[in-house]
């Protein structure tokens, strides 16, 4: 039985409102995650021009308007860093031999080595700065 | 069907790479750069950054998520509606980070 | 009650992809939508969002059809293997690699899930980019540079990753990953294209 078309131009299109991702939790959280990386930008171009007038620059920063700032920074970083490592379980998916690794394990091991890399950081800059 | 030749595996793959970086080394920097040194946790007198594999370091460091950002806030503005623009939103976003890339290794070779 | 209510229904029980409709803002197949678990709330009904409504709960599938077709969905090979030597064999792991995405029924609960699709209609969307991957990654198939549809514009590259079309596929085909993990495979074809040219396939 040959289905009959309907034409489009006579059908009902709903629109989207552009405020569709306050409608639903998972949308919103969708959107902060992504304006997180807003967060980052900022916080990288005050790292890239710290070395200029450096101890200058660090007492402006222990002012209660720059400490909140990058309070708010350091939340929305390990908010990406923790939504990146929950996709990056979706996106690459892991095996030891022929089973693969859950992806809440795979996502553990990512904060695992997030947690070494930082202490390596750490302790790098400890031991070099002067 | 023609197929067309995207360059959008750039973006991507620049994309992916700054929220590797950014993931993993973002958040200790900002305690490093937000409260431990203006707090007086620890001292630095910006001697280190002269180092050229820490310069190299803080170039990667500074440059990737930056590609990272403008991947994302151009599909995020797209999606809030912005889409008309969207070409308009491309050279801002991804041109922020080219221009961002250079201003950053000429800061860098300046120390 | 109205006697005309148009809507679409069949197996009632979750595997032929007929009813979906947004039940209190959620896509869901209805069949699978029981009133107990929502009394006494109030349950409210509606064709499936981001289609075009024909009438009442029923949406026109037209676009969905023609992006299914769009990627090829059938074993590609460059040359056929002939009846002779019997049939094609696979590995449990080479299953494995590409089975959980030939659950698919079909019921576009993840197109409705979608905002990228309800802002860009002209996305392939998340079922037919699942159904490309599918074939792409069968150990049977040759035809990966035929689905260059996934890899264009409005293909893959319109996805943000926002992960609703996995959540709410009721079989767990989860798009999502089928999507990332194109686009982890193009990027990667695109690097070595550009900076290895000599080793076209």
């Amino acid at each position: 039985m040959s289905a009959v078309r309907p034409d489009p131009s006579k059908l009902y299109h709903r629109k989207m409102p552009a405020t569709w991702w306050l409608t639903n939790r998972s949308y919103f959280l969708f959107m902060l995650r992504e304006l997180s990386s807003v967060f980052i930008a900022v916080q990288i171009y005050q790292l890239s021009n710290g070395p200029d007038a450096y101890v200058a620059f660090t007492q402006k920063l222990s002012s209660p308007g720059w400490i909140l700032f990058h309070l708010v920074a350091l939340l929305f970083a390990l908010y990406h860093s923790f939504t990146w490592f929950q996709s990056s379980a979706v996106v690459l998916p892991l095996r030891i031999g022929e089973r693969s690794i859950s992806r809440p394990i795979v996502t553990a091991l990512h904060v695992g080595a997030w947690v070494m890399v930082s202490l390596i950081v750490l302790v790098l800059f400890l031991a070099l700065k002067s | 069907m023609a197929t067309e030749k995207t360059i959008e595996p750039l973006w991507w793959g620049l994309f992916s790479a700054g929220g590797v970086v950014a993931a993993f080394l973002v958040p200790i920097h900002i305690i490093l750069v937000g409260f431990a040194v203006p707090l007086g946790w620890t001292t630095d007198t910006g001697a280190l950054y002269r180092i050229w594999w820490v310069k190299l370091y803080l170039f990667v460091l500074i440059v990737l998520p930056l590609y990272h950002w403008a991947h994302r806030f151009y599909f995020t503005l797209n999606d809030m509606g912005l889409k008309p623009i969207s070409k308009l939103l491309a050279v801002l976003c991804y041109g922020g980070a080219i221009v961002g890339t250079f201003v950053t290794a000429w800061i860098l070779l300046k120390i | 009650m109205d006697g005309t209510l148009s809507y679409r229904w069949s197996c009632r029980m979750g595997v032929c992809g007929s009813c979906g409709m947004m039940v209190n803002g959620t896509p869901k197949l209805t069949c699978a939508a029981f009133l107990r678990d929502y009394y006494p709330q109030e349950i409210r009904v509606e064709p499936l969002v981001n289609f075009p409504i024909i009438r009442d709960l029923v949406i026109d599938m037209t676009d969905f059809m023609e992006k299914l077709k769009s990627v090829k969905p059938w074993i590609i090979r460059k040359e056929e293997k002939p009846v002779s030597e019997g049939e094609y064999l696979q590995t449990p792991a080479e299953l494995e690699a590409f089975h959980q995405f030939t659950q698919c029924i079909n019921c576009m609960l993840c197109y409705a899930a979608c905002p990228v699709y309800g802002l860009e209609p002209k996305f392939l969307g998340p079922a037919a980019i699942a159904l490309g991957y599918r074939y792409n990654m069968d150990s049977r198939d040759q035809g990966k540079d035929q689905r260059e549809i996934i890899g264009n514009h409005d293909g893959i590259w319109d996805c943000t990753f926002v992960g609703e079309c996995s959540v709410v596929c009721p079989k767990h085909v989860d798009p999502a990953a089928a999507i990332q993990r194109s686009k982890v495979d193009v990027t990667k074809n695109w690097f070595q294209s550009i900076l290895m040219p000599w080793g076209q396939r």
